[in-house]
């Protein structure tokens, strides 16, 4: 790899110890994927941030990244194990509370600007067209490949942090135009209309994409989409295909850029449709949890909830899952006050993914297919998908 | 014997080497506390990986494993060192993170379990005794 004299100053220990292992991380893997040089990058989303996850030896090497590491970009974290100020009614305890305190100061004494949430699109670090990442989050890797036309890799938690510290990545993979091109054709025959239709169609194709061995599928045949739509699908997409680049005809920005796959592939119809909601209702359902906001809930959303939930009262745990700033807005609205009045709780900096639920509840009703897939894998619950409406109707049954 | 591949992580790493046809997902595969194997029907399940040369195809699962594998270090449960067919982000991020010598682009069917190994991660060579 061509390394410049900064990059080989950083690599000899010239900019202190964590931009070292910075750099030793950053060239190890451009000698892996064939990079031919290191390129500057404008903004960093760092995943890998609960404590659930870090543990001891995680946090460790926080500290000691932090001991001399100063990020150089804008740099967002991802959602944390719990919301930093209402963590104790949401039945986390207190020694877990302290351990991710921990883990979210080592992140902050770098320069990282704790957002603690998988939509930085939405708060904040928001990259513009063209521009080099280096973003953790699969959902928002894909978001900001896709619908911005930004450029990452999907980066894990210490290679996010290595490119913070440098300000650099390796040049390989989604930042070369050759490696952007739709790969497969695919044609949706179906009007969809909702997050929960958009999650159920990221797993249709991801499923599918999986088993022809293609990542970057190209997608014809949807007339217009919603943030919260497009967000929905990447989250899905990326979790059932490990799709980290989409194009969708019409919608998104590099589409008219490549050459169009010639052949479709496949379609979705119906019938597929049915098959796969199918697949994300489990049998022998009692739910008892029910969760918005995977990825994290905009302001839109929150406030079609106040709208749903005003008067009302709901008779199941109740979390809706958001970035702070975004709560920040719906305090402000009067959103939160009409939530929180129907006996809903917002857990901001978190979400049910994430946060350590693992059996906590028997079954969990959501409106993110996203959602589904951990709350079985990961907090072994049974799981209902269901649009934002159906899930207000079932907390307050 | 010496075989020669490419260089992943510097540091020379010498022990008994055992060997998996299998993926290793370090996160959720391996216990960190004991330096088991504890996937249910890995080829290595319930043997333990601590202070022997790991030698396997590639890396598989999450990408907090780089995570569990400095956690490992810590706690002197890890390999010494680390031979792959194709090495993968996680178990490349691991090796860096936790100063464990890895070489990969090895035919590790040359290699048997119980072989006396020198991992040169620096020269990017296994050399089996």
């Amino acid at each position: 790899m061509n390394l410049s004299q900064e990059d080989r100053d950083m690599l000899e220990g010239k900019h202190g110890k964590a931009v070292q292992k910075s750099m030793e991380i950053l060239t190890t893997l451009g000698e892996i994927f064939n990079a031919e040089g290191m390129i500057t990058i404008h903004s960093v989303q760092v995943a890998g941030v609960s404590y659930a996850n870090l543990g001891e030896a995680g946090l460790e090497f926080l500290n000691e990244m932090a001991e001399d590491g100063k990020v150089r970009v804008l740099t967002t974290l991802n959602p944390a194990g719990m919301d930093r100020e209402n963590w104790k009614v949401l039945g986390i305890d207190e020694e877990f509370a302290k351990n991710q305190n921990r883990a979210i100061n080592a992140f902050a004494k770098m320069g990282i600007i704790t957002t603690c949430s998988c939509t930085p699109y939405l708060i904040g670090n928001s990259p513009h067209f063209g521009q080099h990442i280096a973003w953790a989050e699969s959902s928002a890797v894909c978001f900001a490949n896709s619908v911005i036309g930004a450029r990452t890799n999907r980066e894990g938690g210490p290679s996010a942090l290595a490119a913070a510290l440098t300000g650099k990545t390796p040049n390989y993979g989604y930042h070369l135009d050759q490696n952007r091109r739709g790969q497969v054709l695919v044609k949706v025959n179906v009007p969809l209309k909702g997050t929960d239709e958009f999650g159920v169609l990221g797993k249709i194709i991801g499923d599918k994409l999986v088993a022809l061995g293609k990542v970057i599928p190209f997608i014809v045949g949807i007339p217009s989409a919603t943030v919260e739509e497009l967000k929905s699908f990447c989250a899905s997409i990326a979790t059932y295909g490990g799709v980290a680049l989409f194009h969708m005809e019409g919608i998104t920005p590099e589409y008219n850029n490549y050459p169009k796959p010639k052949d479709i592939e496949f379609d979705v119809n119906q019938n597929d449709m049915e098959k796969a909601r199918t697949e994300l209702i489990d049998d022998n359902l009692e739910i008892d949890f029910v969760s918005i906001g995977c990825p994290h809930a905009s302001i839109h959303e929150i406030a079609i909830l106040a709208d749903l939930l005003k008067g009302k009262k709901v008779n199941k745990e109740f979390w809706i899952t958001t970035a702070r700033p975004t709560k920040k807005i719906a305090d402000q609205a009067g959103y939160t006050k009409t939530i929180e009045d129907a006996g809903a709780k917002f857990a901001a900096d978190t979400c049910c993914v994430v946060a350590p639920i693992k059996g906590r509840f028997k079954g969990i009703m959501v409106d993110s297919a996203k959602a589904c897939y951990y709350g079985r894998a990961k907090n072994k619950f049974k799981v209902k998908i269901g649009t934002i409406e159906d899930c207000v109707a079932e907390a307050i049954r | 014997m010496k075989l020669t591949g490419r260089k992943i992580y510097k540091g020379i790493g010498e022990g008994e080497a055992i060997v998996t046809n299998d993926g290793i997902s370090f996160y959720g595969g391996v216990d960190p506390d004991t330096g088991k194997v504890v996937e249910v029907g890995h080829e290595l399940e319930g043997q333990s990986i601590m202070g022997k040369v790991l030698v396997f195809p590639t890396g598989k699962g999450s990408t907090v494993g780089s995570y569990t594998m400095y956690r490992m270090k810590k706690n002197n449960t890890a390999p010494v060192a680390i031979v792959n067919k194709e090495i993968d982000t996680i178990i490349a991020v691991g090796c860096i993170i936790s100063e464990i010598p890895c070489v990969d682009k090895i035919d590790i069917n040359n290699i048997k379990t119980g072989q006396q190994l020198i991992v040169n991660g620096s020269e990017g060579t296994v050399e089996v005794k």
